[in-house]
């Protein structure tokens, strides 16, 4: 952590740093398995999709992993201030990994259906989504690496793109659809696919509150970035 | 006036004001410290310390072993008097007057203000004794009304029901939790406004520890309560308000929730999370 020394203790010391490391090995399995999902289905690419779907067992396993670490640290050690916020942070982070990590298995696993179609259209704007997702969620892992409460604070706030280019998705899907029934069964999955990435973009905004308070003790105002307006999207067709 | 005034604006910067928004309310101050300053001979053990203690409120003092938590204790009941060569200046105001001041009536003050150490120290007198004892040195109390005050204190020490049919026994036969639940009654017989404490249960078993942070949380209904303690988790268990002294300086006061969760100063930080070098 950032200016301050190390404990007397030194075997707390490297308790802390395990949890550190198992943490950040969690966020890397995971960001691996996003770009694996990704390319699946934008790639079109199956063998991706399975080796995707073959991360979940080890990211749960660290989620347990770190789980048991946690309790096992504030039993023994008590631990104060940073300690104490750190420690709680590593617990709620895992929980959002392993669910980003969810999505992205059921973004891989529907690559698998989606492979089964021709489209009839381009998947850019799904590509760019999945772009910016990524780039956030590896942001978000350097900033947990470094506890950096500035660099989460900037992912924090750039959720809302991703929010924005989600309702456009959503929006052009539906008109794909209207154009032409056959294209509903892969434009449904696309939309799963586009509202799984926005999820990812959720989970990846709790973590950076998370971050920000282990590493400055200040919690982030309720109000988030959200953009999400596919909810109370309508599309009318032409009379 | 200038001091009135700048005196107010202390009580808005320092931990009273973290605490009073956590309750929603500002709490009144029992003791005002302000740029105290002690001295052992030459030695300086107390930098310019500004310390509000709120009323009816349990301050906890931390900070490694020479930090001058202990001593600003003993300022609190001029207990230093007792010693030549130690000397305060500054202001510790109790109800607008500095007690630090010569015409302080010394016998009143440590009636007002009350100590319990960190060994027992019970008098070689009977469990009853120990409490009349002091008492009589304030008041004159007959028969019946010293029987009330002496069940008064124990019960309110909850050492009443473990004593009540053994009053004439030494004090010395009991245990040293329950010594010093004794200390503790003889030291609110005399019904104080302050108790202070310094290190109580360093010397306790786990239960009897248990027993005492259980009785402070009880007797700050109606009295103003500073205890220092080396035990963390004990100044997060017991106290509203922790104040942290390094070298003589108090470093960083507030709110015990904020201190042991989010503290601002990096020297608190790196003492409650034993990083100190």
């Amino acid at each position: 952590m950032s200016g301050t020394g190390e404990h007397i203790v030194k075997s707390f010391e490297t308790e802390l740093r395990r949890l550190r490391d198992l943490v950040s090995e969690m966020g890397g399995l995971v960001e691996n398995e996003l770009g694996l999902a990704v390319e699946a289905v934008v790639g079109r690419n199956p063998a991706s999709a399975t080796q995707a779907m073959e991360q979940e067992p080890r990211v749960d396993a660290l989620e347990r992993e770190v789980e048991a670490f946690v309790v096992r640290l504030l039993a023994l050690r008590q631990p104060m201030a940073m300690d104490l916020r750190q420690i709680i942070a590593a617990l709620r982070m895992t929980g959002d990994l392993e669910r980003i990590g969810d999505y992205a298995a059921n973004v891989a696993k529907r690559s698998i259906v989606l492979n089964q179609f021709t489209l009839p259209f381009s998947l850019a704007s799904i590509a760019n989504m999945a772009r910016l997702v990524q780039e956030n969620l590896k942001r978000m892992i350097d900033a947990i690496g470094e506890m950096d409460g500035e660099g989460a604070l900037r992912v924090w706030r750039s959720d809302q793109v991703i929010d924005d280019l989600y309702t456009t998705i959503f929006r052009e899907l539906v008109t794909y659809m209207m154009e032409d029934a056959r294209s509903i069964t892969p434009c449904t999955h696309l939309l799963f696919v586009a509202k799984n990435l926005e999820r990812i973009g959720d989970h990846a905004t709790n973590i950076a509150e998370v971050v920000h308070f282990a590493a400055t003790g200040e919690v982030l105002p309720d109000e988030r970035p959200k953009g999400d307006g596919s909810s109370y999207a309508m599309i009318r067709s032409q009379e | 006036m200038s001091t009135a005034l700048s005196g107010s604006a202390e009580v808005a910067r320092n931990g009273g004001a973290d605490r009073a928004a956590a309750a929603g309310a500002a709490v009144p101050m029992r003791i005002a410290i302000r740029n105290l300053e002690f001295f052992y001979g030459a030695h300086r053990a107390l930098k310019g310390i500004d310390l509000d203690v709120p009323e009816k409120r349990v301050t906890g003092m931390i900070g490694p072993s020479g930090c001058g938590k202990s001593t600003l204790l003993r300022v609190l009941n001029r207990m230093y008097d007792l010693y030549p060569g130690q000397r305060a200046t500054g202001e510790v105001m109790m109800d607008g007057r500095n007690i630090l001041g010569p015409e302080t009536d010394l016998g009143a003050l440590r009636a007002r203000v009350g100590m319990v150490f960190q060994k027992p120290t019970p008098f070689p007198m009977s469990i009853y004794e120990n409490i009349a004892f002091g008492v009589r040195l304030a008041e004159r109390l007959g028969r019946s009304a010293m029987d009330e005050r002496v069940q008064w204190s124990l019960t309110r020490a909850a050492l009443w029901a473990e004593v009540k049919d053994r009053l004439g026994t030494p004090a010395q036969g009991l245990s040293g939790g329950q010594q010093q639940r004794l200390c503790i009654a003889r030291s609110i017989a005399v019904r104080p406004d302050v108790i202070l404490l310094d290190e109580p249960t360093s010397a306790l078993d786990p239960i009897s520890t248990s027993k005492i942070e259980e009785l402070v949380d009880e007797l700050k209904r109606d009295f103003t309560i500073a205890i220092v303690t080396h035990n963390m988790q004990q100044a997060a268990r017991v106290a509203d308000q922790v104040a942290f002294f390094y070298l003589g300086e108090l470093v960083e006061v507030g709110a015990a929730e904020r201190i042991f969760t989010a503290p601002k100063e990096r020297r608190t930080q790196e003492y409650i999370t034993g990083r100190f070098g």
